[in-house]
């Protein structure tokens, strides 16, 4: 409202001369400049960076940091294949490249997979409460939720260290002799992230059960639908919009995660993430880095365009 | 008669007890699960809480109760200064995004679509997308181009990405309240004579400022939290918070991360607690 008046003071000078469609272009104007200065800012520190990025990755690198201006594919030859040291005709797959990329998306489906698994039952839980005390448990999954990200990867990172919490008791109570190494396991990424991104799951899962219609519930069992066919046949279909986003927002952070390998999986179980960070300090290759992210940025793309296909329609079909 | 009478009534009393064990709502297992959820969420910040306290030097050892960690914490310049600049940080990126948001929600929201509008709904929250450490890494090379043009090598990167990634979440509760907003109450306030920046002074900011209050306290906590983005953007000697636990937790951990994790975690919850309370007092 203030826009369109705005936009007819600066164009008021025409005294009701313009014509409908005149004053529709400068409503238009007015709205795009006052968005304006926020996709200025985005493009200098969010978007237009990633451009830069797509450059890099054609470039060569530099000696010691940094990339030298001459144009060359070999950093996207590299993020799937290797040369061989000796003869540089002799091309095979670079397995320490496809470890990475094959523990990233599979840590990250198991990692969706598991907290669908513990957050579907949970968000069940939240919705089926009297309205009045459904805030409250809600209000206990926002709590971690809203808690730095680095401080829940240290808890998760003390209890299960080898002079942690679970092996002193484990081996005070002598059921074991010699700590259990669960630390900087790929066990412990999965763990952690599994723990760290819980509420990302519940919350979008939480919000489509609400609207759940326990009629339909009921007009299930009416019809001798058993408790599993119920599930998977009545519920299920309902709150797949939640069920996707829930996974989609697991499943993105979690194939670019950063801390919690970093901490949980440490050196040897790196992710993408941690491949990623690694070409631009210690490995010093950054068009391979450049090449990495545009192939993560990839990935997440696709995830999302999965998203927008499925959820975008039963959105509009449910109302 | 008696007869179909007294089946009438049993019938009922079965229908009822079965209505007992039979809830339509009820999922075997669901309940159990969801316990152990939520204990799950909350049982790992509990050692790391109690170690806190310990007067030895070990995280796992108890030998008894002491404040000497959170002494230590507090009296170490280090910490003190890393702090500070987060907060610096978190206040200037907030603030930057904050009114940035506020233009950006003016513009995109009660106005009949218009070309371009879904355009700018994802360049928002492209942040929200893009993984963190992928904006990290091509900030991390975009910085370093400016900096050898420039030589400058302040705190406004680090201000200027963290405003970027906080757009979003100022963005959407103030876009939230806008939407739902009366518009009738401004039309009312320019039929009173009122200009259109009167209006806009007395009518829709007043209005507005739940949603950018949210916006901002959104902001300013994203900001702080954020790990990846300023390990890779900071310079030398621009540590935030976050990223000095993350080098502080390579190495040997004492007791004294635990403390700052404890009143970091105690923090979040008080502030939590009061928006919770605050906001379904209302309601």
């Amino acid at each position: 409202m203030a826009n369109t008046q705005m936009s007819q003071t600066t164009t008021g000078k025409s005294a009701g001369g313009f014509t409908e469609a005149e004053a529709e272009r400068r409503r238009v104007r007015v709205n795009w400049l006052l968005s304006l200065p926020a996709l200025v800012w985005l493009a200098f520190a969010a978007s237009g960076p990633l451009l830069i990025m797509v450059v890099y990755s054609f470039l060569t690198p530099g000696d010691y940091v940094g990339v030298v201006w001459d144009f060359s594919t070999d950093a996207w030859f590299q993020v799937l294949f290797t040369r061989d040291i000796f003869d540089e005709t002799i091309v095979t797959m670079a397995d320490a490249h496809l470890s990475i990329f094959w523990r990233s998306i599979s840590l990250s489906l198991m990692t969706t997979a598991t907290t669908l698994v513990f957050g579907f039952p949970t968000a069940y839980f939240i919705a089926t409460r009297s309205p009045r005390s459904r805030p409250m448990w809600l209000f206990l999954v926002t709590i971690p939720f809203w808690t730095n990200l680095l401080i829940r990867t240290f808890a998760i990172m003390e209890l299960i260290r080898n002079e942690g919490l679970i092996n002193t008791v484990l081996l005070k109570a002598g059921l074991i002799d010699t700590p259990i190494q669960m630390l900087f396991t790929d066990g412990a990424t999965l763990v952690g992230m599994t723990y760290v991104y819980l509420p990302l799951m519940v919350l979008p899962l939480y919000a489509s059960m609400e609207r759940l219609d326990f009629r339909l519930v009921e007009a299930g069992y009416d019809l001798y639908a058993s408790r599993l066919q119920v599930l998977r046949r009545v519920i299920l279909p309902l709150v797949k919009p939640g069920v996707i986003a829930g996974s989609i927002l697991v499943f993105i952070p979690s194939l670019g995660a950063y801390v919690t390998p970093r901490l949980l999986g440490g050196g040897r179980n790196m992710m993408m993430g941690n491949f990623i960070e690694m070409q631009f300090g210690a490995g010093r290759n950054w068009p391979l880095g450049a090449a990495l992210s545009i192939t993560l940025l990839f990935i997440v793309m696709i995830a999302l365009i999965f998203y927008v296909r499925n959820v975008g329609k039963e959105g509009s079909g449910h109302g | 008669m008696a007869d179909t009478l007294s089946d009438d009534v049993l019938r009922r009393a079965a229908e009822r007890a079965q209505s007992k064990r039979f809830d339509v709502r009820t999922m075997p297992g669901f309940t159990t699960i969801a316990v152990i959820c939520f204990i799950a969420l909350y049982a790992p910040l509990f050692p790391m809480a109690f170690y806190s306290f310990n007067a030895g030097d070990s995280i796992a050892v108890w030998q008894g109760f002491s404040w000497r960690w959170y002494v230590s914490a507090w009296s170490n310049d280090l910490v003190k200064d890393v702090t500070v600049r987060s907060l610096i940080v978190a206040a200037c990126a907030s603030g930057i995004a904050t009114v940035l948001a506020v233009l950006a929600a003016l513009g995109t929201t009660r106005t009949q679509p218009f070309r371009g509008q879904t355009l700018i709904y994802v360049l928002i929250n492209q942040p929200l997308m893009v993984p963190e450490i992928v904006t990290g890494v091509a900030l991390l090379v975009f910085f370093a181009m400016i900096k050898v043009a420039t030589g400058y090598t302040g705190l406004i990167y680090l201000i200027a990405a963290h405003a970027a990634f906080c757009i979003p979440f100022a963005y959407l509760p103030i876009r939230a309240r806008l939407e739902g907003m009366d518009k009738t109450l401004e039309a009312a306030a320019s039929d009173l004579y009122a200009t259109p920046i009167q209006a806009f002074r007395r009518i829709t900011l007043p209005l507005m400022t739940p949603g950018i209050v949210a916006g901002a306290m959104l902001a300013f906590v994203i900001s702080l939290d954020d790990v990846v983005i300023t390990e890779l953007v900071k310079a030398a000697g621009q540590d935030t918070l976050p990223t000095y636990m993350l080098g502080q937790l390579r190495r040997a951990i004492t007791p004294e991360i635990n403390a700052i994790s404890t009143a970091l975690l105690a923090i979040t919850v008080v502030l939590l607690t009061t928006i919770f309370f605050l906001t379904s007092k209302k309601e």
